[in-house]
């Protein structure tokens, strides 16, 4: 176990090496920088230019600003964004808490609702329910977020008008965030209604964050049963005569786990992909909104650290995937 | 000496005194489009931050009055011009009281400190706060305040005086800006003191109507009144900016009153606006204008018969059709019809295919030509769809035998090789930052905006500069007025610029919203705005 966890760690430096070169190479291979636009329709001096540059420190050879970059990195300084001068981890630290909230919340949804969709599918296999759960996980896998989000909001916050629009609370609750999760800083802020108003707010954000992984947990899961239940040691259960809820539940669905398990550490990557569009929709302050504008703005000291900060969070669940293989299934456990 | 805005002032001062109030309202929650980038107007410069800090924090010296581009009395009381325009004199307001919030409590009124601070920040390079959050104060550099201002003195508590280095009428518009908003001196020595000088522009400290409660990065900005406003408090108690950054979502929460204002709704949903019952659509033409500029420097442009040619082709009312979703105006001048100093005596020039083809036949181009269309990749106010409007352009210009090919990239390096002068015409637009004629024709028509690329036209006329510089150096708006129109007339005799159109700004807010007065620069002033 300890080998293997050091092998894996091992990895992780160089990835770690790759993604620094990566976010400080794609930034700056993008055309125009932070003082084109800052002057936008305005007319510039190219001595200016150049002097603003300089201040910046954008005028040193790129070899020589990577190194700054990294070496600060490994002090653990991220450096401040150019646009609101705030320091790089003190806005990821303040808006990362809102995209884990979405993102945990979304992934619950998706695990709820796409786990048990997923076996029902498998046991009925070719019926009307199988159909029915792959038609809906098909239409969801398609929906593009944007649309859906606002179709979402439509039906239910302006038609119906069952859930908030958009936000993370209703405007009259005012508390100041200790953990930056809403919903348990409602909850400690001890005013009356406030976690109500803080999980009416989620749910639409989560729905819509949630479909996509719902909608592939559904499948793997309908997918992985099928594989299992006709194994040997299934058709034995079976046989023995375990009851089958005790067949599905127990002998089959642990072994299916492993391929969905995989899957779900893969939707990480994509739920923070998704979070983007969906924190956008919803004014949700999260960090997805966060690097969506400081790419338009060429914030490079935020686009280095935010997406150094992203990565590393990436990695850190894959290791933690990779771990509870061994959790589920023991002969997967190395020595 | 001229003393100007005495009668402003004694109203104002009267209405002061009679301890007239608004009535008192529910909270009023607007959805913004964003986050400000930080709350110090010096350093922070887009229109989101200006609606976020400078409109409710702060107060200027000077200032627009509500709804329009006119000067009013501001923390200056008045001022004086010395008869060769270069030293203004300021009296400053008495008794005006700084934000007393959970994080600074002020012990004295605002004096002339507070100016010499507020300017010397920006503009004394030695001076401790210059550095602190960046040292880059781009509208304090970028408008000339730089270059122009030669002292800044404090004469007594209440006096101070500035002194430039040559007479430029828009110097005093620029004491109106929101990078002039007036911070407190006391605070700054007192976040120095405490090693944290860069809180100043992030914890905010003025003397506007509104303080500053609470920030909470892309969710919610709160405001209290200022229950010692120097003016009438407030109507409403409490203001909440929710920020929404996507259109058609703020105009869900204002159908769902969870917002009663909303900034910039989407053209696509105005008709909708227009026919919900809930709902009061405020409309203002833009302080802006679209336009298309001839580079003047590649031949065949630098003929003026061709830019003429070119302009009289393309169908203008069809593009504010299908463009601007009839939202806008047509422009026939390089400056909104909203400015003072807009010449209406100006004919545009017709749509009359037949006879720019005879002007190209005329300077020897009777088979045409060819040539590039560069349309930019962004939405903005003055321009909504770039592309979409070079294709229309091109159709026009394909009847008259011209050629364009349309050019595009991303929105920084657009911006750069424009700069440049790579193209040869070139769809842009502008915003004015302060309703200034100057702001328009000097900025973007200029010899010297054709060297730093503000120009895009790169158009260098001496008899328009002649114009343009001499209304800069007289500050008689009647003597201004004659020397920009003038200038206007020469413009359209030398067709730098197709003049497409100046685009209409909308502001939705529920039915029950009352007093609010729309702003021509753009930003959202809620003071004097209450909600039933």
């Amino acid at each position: 176990m300890f080998g293997f966890l050091l092998a894996r760690l091992g990895l992780v430096i160089p990835t770690f090496l790759g993604i620094t070169i990566l976010a400080f190479g794609l930034i700056r291979m993008v055309p125009g920088d932070p003082i084109e636009l800052m002057a936008g329709e305005r007319g510039i001096t190219p001595e200016r230019h150049a002097r603003l540059r300089a201040e910046m420190g954008f005028d040193r050879p790129l070899p020589v600003q990577y190194a700054d970059y990294v070496v600060r990195s490994l002090h653990g300084d991220l450096g401040k964004s150019i646009v609101t001068r705030e320091s790089v981890l003190t806005e990821f630290l303040t808006l990362f808490p809102a995209t884990v909230e979405l993102a945990l919340s979304a992934m619950l949804v998706a695990l709820v609702i796409g786990l048990p969709a997923g076996i029902l599918a498998a046991v009925n296999r070719g019926g009307p329910l199988d159909y029915a759960v792959m038609g809906f996980s098909l239409t969801g896998y398609s929906m593009p977020i944007f649309w859906w989000a606002l179709l979402l909001i439509l039906t239910f916050s302006v038609t119906l008008g069952w859930t908030p629009v958009t936000g993370r609370i209703g405007l009259v609750y005012f508390f100041e965030p200790v953990t930056g999760f809403m919903l348990i800083d409602s909850l400690r802020s001890d005013q009356p209604g406030a976690f109500v108003s803080a999980v009416r707010h989620l749910i639409l954000p989560a729905l819509a964050l949630g479909t996509i992984p719902m909608a592939v947990i559904a499948r793997m899961t309908r997918s992985a049963m099928l594989e299992v239940l006709s194994e040997d040691y299934v058709r034995t259960a079976r046989a023995k005569g375990a009851s089958p809820l005790r067949v599905v539940g127990i002998h089959a669905l642990r072994n299916a786990l492993i391929p969905v398990v995989t899957v779900i550490g893969l939707q990480v990557g994509s739920l923070f992909a998704g979070a983007v569009l969906t924190e956008t929709i919803f004014a949700w302050p999260g960090i997805g909104k966060w690097l969506i504008e400081s790419i338009n703005r060429r914030d490079y000291p935020v686009l280095q650290g935010g997406l150094l900060l992203v990565a590393s969070v990436i990695i850190l669940v894959n290791l933690l995937v990779d771990l509870t293989y061994g959790a589920i299934n023991p002969r997967i456990r190395r020595g | 000496m001229r003393s100007l805005f005495l009668a402003a002032a004694c109203a104002a001062a009267l209405m002061a005194g009679s301890g007239a109030a608004f009535a008192q309202s529910k909270p009023l929650a607007f959805c913004s489009e964003g986050s400000p980038e930080n709350f110090g107007p010096m350093t922070a410069t887009s229109g989101t931050s200006n609606t976020a800090a400078a409109t409710p924090i702060y107060n200027r010296l000077i200032e627009f009055d509500r709804g329009t581009t006119d000067l009013v009395p501001g923390l200056a009381e008045s001022y004086d011009v010395s008869a060769d325009g270069t030293v203004y004199t300021l009296k400053l307001r008495k008794g005006v009281k700084f934000h007393k919030t959970s994080y600074f409590t002020p012990t004295r009124d605002f004096n002339a400190d507070d100016v010499l601070f507020t300017i010397n920040r920006q503009f004394d390079k030695k001076h401790p706060y210059y550095p602190v959050n960046g040292g880059k104060y781009e509208y304090f550099s970028s408008l000339g305040m730089e270059d122009a201002l030669a002292k800044v003195e404090k004469i007594d508590d209440y006096t101070v005086r500035l002194t430039i280095k040559e007479a430029l009428s828009p110097f005093v518009t620029n004491l109106a800006m929101d990078f002039m908003s007036m911070y407190s001196a006391e605070y700054a020595d007192k976040l120095m003191a405490a090693k944290t000088p860069e809180k100043i522009d992030l914890e905010p400290i003025g003397t506007g109507a509104f303080q500053f409660v609470a920030y909470q990065k892309d969710a919610v900005i709160r405001y209290r009144a200022n229950a010692d406003y120097w003016k009438p408090k407030a109507a409403v108690t409490d203001l909440i900016f929710a920020i929404t950054p996507d259109a058609a979502v703020r105009f869900a929460k204002l159908k769902a009153n969870e917002c009663q204002v909303m900034a910039l709704p989407a053209p696509a949903d105005i008709a909708a606006m227009k026919t919900d019952a809930n709902i009061n659509l405020m409309e203002r033409e833009g302080l802006n204008v679209g336009y298309l500029a001839y580079n003047v420097e590649k031949k065949p442009l630098d003929d003026v018969r061709v830019r003429k040619a070119l302009n009289m082709a393309v169908n203008k009312a069809a593009i504010i059709q299908a463009i601007y979703l009839g939202a806008g105006k047509a422009a026939k001048n390089p400056m909104p019809p909203t400015i003072w100093g807009y010449n209406d005596a100006v004919q545009d020039d017709p749509y009359d295919p037949e006879a720019a083809k005879k002007l190209l036949a005329d300077a020897g181009l009777a088979n045409g030509f060819e040539t590039d269309i560069w349309a930019m990749p962004v939405s903005r106010p003055y321009n909504p769809g770039a592309r979409r409007m070079a294709e229309m352009i091109q159709a026009d210009w394909e009847k008259i035998g011209v050629k364009g090919k349309i050019v595009t990239f991303e929105w920084a390096e657009y911006l750069k090789r424009g700069r440049s002068g790579e193209h040869q015409t070139y769809l842009l637009g502008w915003t004015g930052d302060t309703g200034d004629p100057d702001n328009f024709l000097f900025e973007l028509l200029g010899c010297s905006a054709a060297k730093n690329g503000g120009n895009r036209a790169r158009w260098c006329n001496q008899d328009f500069e002649a114009l343009v510089q001499k209304a800069r150096k007289t500050a008689v708006k009647t003597e201004r007025t004659a020397f920009y129109e003038q200038a206007q007339v020469i413009f359209k005799k030398e067709a730098p610029w197709l003049t497409i159109a100046h685009s209409v700004a909308y502001v939705p807010m529920r039915k029950g919203v009352e007093g609010f007065k729309m702003d021509p620069l753009g930003r959202y002033d809620f003071y004097a705005v209450s909600v039933k």
